[in-house]
C-alpha cells in the first residue's frame, strides 16, 4: 500500500496539471504582473547603467558609508537578538512565571505594529526629554535619538521576533531527556548547554538572526523617523534612495537598489540553505555533527 | 542551587529586555494620544487631512487584500501538492517580496511606471495614465509588500490536507469549480482567515514602499502611516500621536485575532483524532 501511493500519484497528478490550468494561469500572470515586471524594470535599467559606471556609482564614498551604516548596524542589532532572542525562547518554553501569555503575545508586537507607528514612538521615548533618553543622558552621556543609536535601536526593535520565533518551535522539539543524560554522565549544565543543547538549536538561530539582519538592512519606517538622516553619520542605504529620487538623480538610485536587491536575493538563498540544514538535523542529528 | 537562580534569572531577563524593547514603545503611543486627554486627542480627527489619508489607506487596503487573496488561493491550488521540478525556486519566488526592502520595491514602480524614466513610461503617459504619485501606483506597492501572506499560510496548509476529499468530489461528478467552493476552499478556510488578518494588517501600515510612489501630498496622496510621519516632522505631535493610536490599535486588533485564531486552530488539532 505504502508503496503503491508515490506511483499511483505522479500517475494522475500529470492530467489533472492541465485540467486546473486556470490557476497556474492566474499564478503566472499575477506574478507576471505585479513582481516579475517591477523586478524587470529595476534589473534592465540597471544593466543600462553599464558595468564601469555601475560600479562608480556604487561604490562612491556617500553609497559606501549608508552600507556601513546599514549593514553594520543591521548586524550589530540582529547579534544582539540573537542572544536575547535565544533567553527568550528558553524562557517561553522551559520555564514557568507569572505573564508568560503576555511576554508571548508581545514578541509579536513588532510585526503588527505599522513601521511609522514603532518609529515616533521609538524616537519620542529616546530623545533627550523621553523616559529612557532622559535618564541615559543624565547618567551616561548618551545621544540617542537622532544619532546612530537610534537606527541601531529601531533595527532591535523590527528584527527582534525572528530568532524567537525560529528557536522556540527546535527548543519544543528538544527532549530534555538528552540534557537529563549529559548531567547524570556528569557534564556540568554549562557542559550540557554548550555541547548538547546549543549544537542542536544553531541551525534554527543562525537562519533566525539572517531574517532578522534581512529585515533590519531592508527596514525604513522606524529607522527614518528616529535618524536624523545626515550622510555620512546615520543615513541609512534606503533613505539614500530615496534621496537620489528626490534629486532625480535615477542611475544612483537605480544602482544601490539594485545593490540592495542584491544582498536581498543572496540572504534569502542562505535562509532557504541554513532552514535545509536545520531540518537535516531534525531528520538525522547524528550526520550533522 | 544554580538551577534555581537560573529558572528565576532567564525569564527575568526575558521580561526587562522584551519590556524595553517592545512594551515601552507601545505604551508610548498610548500616553502620548492622550496626553492633554480624550478631548484633543478626539479633535485631532477633524482634520481633514487626517480623514482623507484613513480614507486612502482604507482603498488601497480594499483593493489590496482581495487581489492577494485571489492569487493566494490560486497559487495553493496550483503548486501545493504537486512535486515539480522548480517548486522550491518558485516558493522562493513568492517570498521575495519580504525580504526585498520596501524602498526597493517603491523605487521598481518608480523604473517601471515613470512617464520621463520609466520603462513603460511611453506608454504611461500616451495613455494618459497616472500612476505614480496617485493611487494606483500606491495600490500597486501596497500589493507587491502584501503578496507572499496570503499563499505562504494556505500553501502548508493544503499539502497536510491531501488529495482524497477532492478525488472523491470529483469521482461524484463535481466540476473543478465546485470541488474548489465546497472542498478546497472550506478545508482551509482558518488559514485563509489568517491570511487575510495579517494581508490587512501589512497592508493598512505599510510605509515604505508606498512612501516612495506617492510623492506624499498632504490631504491627496498621503496614507495614515505617511500622515504620521508627516505630522511628526511638522511638529504637529498631537496629531501624529493620534494618528499613530488609530494605526497602533488597528495592528493590536490584529495581533488579538491572530492569537484568538491560533488558540482556535490549536484546539482543533488537539481534538483532531486524525492527528
Amino acid at each position: 500500500m505504502a508503496l503503491a501511493i508515490p506511483g499511483r500519484r505522479w500517475r494522475f497528478a500529470w492530467p489533472r496539471w492541465l485540467v486546473l490550468s486556470w490557476s497556474w494561469r492566474i499564478t503566472w500572470l499575477y506574478l507576471g504582473l505585479v513582481l516579475f515586471l517591477p523586478l524587470g524594470a529595476l534589473a534592465l535599467k540597471a544593466a543600462a547603467v553599464g558595468p564601469g559606471q555601475f560600479w562608480q556609482l556604487a561604490t562612491t564614498p556617500l553609497a559606501l558609508a549608508t552600507y556601513r551604516i546599514s549593514f553594520g548596524l543591521a548586524l550589530l542589532a540582529a547579534l544582539l537578538n540573537g542572544v536575547f532572542g535565544v533567553v527568550i525562547a528558553w524562557a517561553l518554553v522551559r520555564c514557568h512565571f507569572p505573564g508568560r501569555r503576555l511576554l508571548d503575545s508581545l514578541i509579536d508586537l513588532p510585526f503588527a505594529l505599522p513601521t511609522a507607528v514603532a518609529g515616533l514612538s521609538l524616537a519620542a521615548i529616546y530623545s533627550t526629554n523621553g523616559w529612557l533618553g532622559g535618564p541615559l543622558q543624565a547618567l551616561f552621556g548618551l545621544k540617542v535619538s537622532f544619532t546612530w543609536l537610534g537606527v541601531a535601536i529601531a533595527m532591535v526593535f523590527i528584527s527582534l521576533p525572528f530568532v524567537v520565533r525560529s528557536v522556540e518551535p527546535v527548543l519544543e522539539a528538544l527532549e530534555e531527556d538528552q540534557e537529563e543524560a549529559a548531567w547524570c554522565l556528569g557534564a556540568s549544565p554549562r557542559q550540557t548547554l554548550l555541547k548538547v543543547v546549543l549544537p542542536q538549536l544553531m541551525p534554527a538561530i543562525l537562519a533566525g538572526v539572517a531574517q532578522g539582519y534581512s529585515r533590519a538592512v531592508g527596514e525604513y519606517g522606524s529607522v527614518v523617523m528616529i535618524s536624523s538622516n545626515v550622510p555620512f553619520h546615520d543615513l541609512i542605504a534606503p533613505t539614500l534612495i530615496i534621496q537620489k529620487l528626490e534629486e532625480y538623480d535615477f542611475a544612483s538610485a537605480t544602482v544601490i537598489g539594485m545593490v540592495m536587491l542584491l544582498f536581498s536575493l543572496l540572504s534569502l538563498l542562505v535562509i532557504n540553505g541554513l532552514q535545509v540544514w536545520g531540518r537535516h538535523w531534525e531528520a538525522n542529528p547524528d550526520l550533522s555533527a | 542551587m544554580p538551577q534555581l537562580s537560573a529558572s528565576i534569572l532567564i525569564p527575568l531577563i526575558a521580561c526587562l529586555y522584551v519590556g524595553v524593547i517592545i512594551l515601552l514603545p507601545a505604551l508610548e503611543v498610548v500616553v502620548g494620544a492622550f496626553a492633554k486627554g480624550l478631548g484633543p486627542f478626539l479633535e485631532n480627527f477633524q482634520s481633514a487631512e487626517l480623514r482623507s489619508a484613513v480614507l486612502l489607506t482604507l482603498r488601497c487596503t480594499v483593493i489590496a487584500v482581495p487581489a492577494n487573496t485571489i492569487f493566494g488561493l490560486a497559487a495553493a491550488t496550483a503548486i501545493a501538492r504537486r512535486q515539480f521540478p522548480g517548486k522550491a525556486l518558485l516558493l522562493s519566488v513568492i517570498d521575495l517580496p519580504f525580504s526585498i526592502s520596501p524602498v526597493v520595491v517603491g523605487l521598481m514602480l518608480v523604473l517601471l511606471y515613470s512617464p520621463t524614466n520609466g520603462l513603460l513610461g511611453g506608454i504611461v503617459s500616451s495613455m494618459g495614465w497616472k500612476i505614480l504619485f496617485s493611487w494606483p501606483g500606491m495600490v500597486l506597492a501596497t500589493i507587491i509588500v502584501t503578496l507572499p501572506f496570503m499563499a505562504r499560510e494556505v500553501i502548508p496548509l493544503l499539502e497536510e490536507e491531501g488529495w482524497d476529499q477532492e478525488e472523491a468530489a470529483r469521482t461524484l461528478g463535481a466540476s473543478n469549480w465546485q470541488v474548489f467552493w465546497k472542498v478546497t476552499l472550506p478545508s482551509v478556510r482558518w488559514a485563509v482567515l489568517y491570511g487575510l488578518i495579517l494581508t490587512t494588517a501589512r497592508a493598512l501600515g505599510e510605509f515604505g514602499a508606498v512612501a516612495v510612489v506617492s510623492g506624499n501630498i498632504a490631504g491627496r496622496t498621503q496614507t495614515l502611516p505617511l500622515f504620521v510621519e508627516d505630522a511628526y516632522k511638522q511638529y504637529n505631535t498631537e496629531l501624529a500621536y493620534g494618528a499613530a493610536l488609530v494605526l497602533g490599535g488597528v495592528g493590536l486588533i490584529s495581533l488579538l485575532l491572530k492569537l484568538f485564531l491560533e488558540q482556535m486552530l490549536g484546539g482543533l488539532r488537539d481534538t483532531d483524532p486524525s492527528r
